[in-house]
């Protein structure tokens, strides 16, 4: 069966090299010390006067945490191919791991507007989510991440089996709300999420040509995936 | 010499100041130094506590709780998209823009068309300090000493002609001293346009200063619009063309994105852009949002500009 996912075998490559043990060390670090900075920038400059964040620090870490969410998105949609290119079968845990901040930043960011943006102000939280386009299409990709968190345990792998794998596909669903998203929320330079949206498209343009070269190629195996014995 | 007095006849009364914040001027120049002085001591460039404290004009227009943000913040928080997208970008990119010797050309549909030294442009008004409210389109604020002289000013020594109904303003054009113009985000040069009636106005500025100093590059230098009831943005900044016409101007960003921004663009809370409230603002510096001002708090003075108009329609 490994000579069937994802490609012939014999194009894909092995390596032999292990996790490195750091590796984990600097998944984390990826994950955590951005959401931190943005945390802590924001009570230094309210409480402090510090301007870390800007001279508006309540809308840049807005801002910044919704790059984030993207970054992730980019890390979780590209461990599969950088394990096919480079034979690294051991990244492959990692992206659970990045699916998982993706959600975690994309609550936050959506966390951040209500609570500290838009200061809970109902009123305004009900128009932009009937009537501002591009907050529903972010609040879609978010309500799309959150089951797919939820059912990230090894538990509800094994439980749900194929349902899982039917489930997880709409994963290839959430960058395209979100660069939908922040494409149409941007003022006029659409720069960044142009770069982004080519990111993306590549990500997704190279599981769609592995998937035509081998039909039985599932393009979301979870990574607890029984190989050959 | 002509001596004019302070507070032109026609300005109405809100725009002067209120007795009681003017009673209290000491104690509010007091606190607007402090913040100043708080800032200076971060570290940040800012004229001394003493320049800070000095007074920085008259009032117009603001609220008993309005207080001038910190020059770190005016200088440092910009849209001006011809030195990057960024709101940092414009304070870095402009580092090196020389803004004198700096031409502007008064031309179009009035008796006296000339072509001025910025020097000499200036003398056409008496140059004074006004602390104005500003208000972005994108819903953040600041409240801001500026120095310059009125446009009317500027106008009745052109003469309009009696055809004479818009006053169309442009930015340079000149991608190698202003690198955002080399890409297409807005269409260059950038352009703005006034009513006549609108730019006649008492309060329309043309601003060569900020507390007390010449404008840094990237707010505009040398010389840019403020007009204060109107969203940031009509306030073009390095202008080297003022120019009346019978027809309304195109403006930059009505030509980029008609149904979210029109020709007047006056701040009005019950008129939303199509992706935000405009309901309410971030003063900048302030964490709770306040509520956003009918003509930005101007209303006493420039509502009948707009008698009649059906302000939804004519955003």
């Amino acid at each position: 069966m490994a000579m069937r996912e994802w490609g012939s075998a014999t194009r894909a490559r092995t390596s032999t090299w292990t996790r490195p043990r750091w590796w984990s060390w600097a998944v984390w670090t990826a994950i955590l010390v951005p959401g931190s900075v943005v945390i802590i920038g924001l009570v230094s400059d309210l409480l402090l006067g510090t301007r870390w964040l800007g001279s508006n620090p309540v809308k840049e870490g807005e801002l910044v945490l919704g790059q984030l969410t993207i970054k992730y998105l980019v890390a979780t949609l590209a461990v599969t191919p950088v394990r096919r290119m480079l034979g690294w079968n051991w990244v492959q845990r990692d992206r659970r791991t990045f699916g998982l901040a993706a959600c975690f930043y994309g609550l936050a960011h959506f966390l951040w507007y209500a609570l500290l943006d838009i200061q809970l102000d109902l009123g305004q939280l009900g128009t932009d989510l009937t009537k501002r386009t591009y907050i529903v299409v972010g609040f879609l990709g978010l309500l799309v991440m959150l089951p797919l968190a939820l059912t990230s345990t090894v538990a509800a792998i094994a439980k749900m089996k194929q349902r899982w794998v039917a489930l997880h596909r709409w994963t290839y669903l959430v960058p395209a709300l979100g660069v939908t998203h922040w494409w149409m929320s941007v003022k006029a330079d659409i720069g960044e999420p142009v770069v982004y949206t080519s990111v993306f498209a590549t990500l997704l343009g190279w599981r769609w040509w592995h998937a035509r070269r081998d039909t039985s190629g599932h393009a979301a195996t979870p990574f607890t995936r029984p190989r050959t014995p | 010499m002509r001596i004019r007095p302070p507070v032109p006849d026609d300005l109405r009364s809100s725009a002067i100041t209120p007795e009681s914040l003017y009673l209290t001027r000491r104690e509010w120049l007091a606190a607007a130094g402090l913040t100043v002085g708080a800032i200076a001591g971060a570290g940040a460039l800012l004229p001394s506590q003493a320049d800070a404290q000095q007074p920085l004009g008259k009032p117009f227009g603001l609220q008993p709780d309005d207080k001038a943000t910190p020059w770190a913040d005016v200088t440092s928080y910009n849209n001006f998209y011809e030195f990057g997208t960024g709101k940092d970008e414009p304070a870095d990119m402009a580092k090196g823009f020389k803004p004198r010797p700096w031409t502007v050309v008064v031309d179009g549909l009035v008796k006296k068309p000339g072509s001025y030294a910025l020097e000499d442009f200036m003398k056409a008004g008496r140059v004074e300090d006004r602390i104005y409210r500003h208000r972005c389109v994108e819903a953040w604020s600041m409240v801001i000493p500026w120095r310059g002289i009125m446009l009317g000013d500027v106008l009745r020594r052109a003469d309009p002609a009696p055809g004479a109904k818009y006053v169309e303003f442009t930015t340079l054009y000149d991608p190698a001293r202003m690198p955002g113009q080399r890409s297409a985000v807005l269409r260059w040069p950038y352009t703005e346009g006034l009513r006549l009636d609108e730019a006649m106005h008492p309060l329309t500025l043309l601003a060569t200063g900020v507390y007390g100093r010449d404008l840094p590059n990237q707010n505009g230098a040398p010389l840019r619009l403020v007009v204060p009831w109107k969203y940031g943005f009509k306030g073009i900044k390095s202008i080297v063309r003022i120019r009346l016409t019978d027809r309304q101007p195109a403006t930059a960003w009505n030509v980029s994105a008609p149904d979210e921004y029109g020709f007047f663009c006056n701040v009005n809370p019950t008129v939303d852009h199509p992706r935000w409230s405009q309901a309410k603002e971030r003063r900048i510096g302030e964490f709770l949002r306040r509520p956003t001002l009918m003509f930005n708090g101007y209303a006493d003075d420039v509502a009948s500009l707009y008698a009649g108009m059906d302000l939804r329609r004519n955003y």
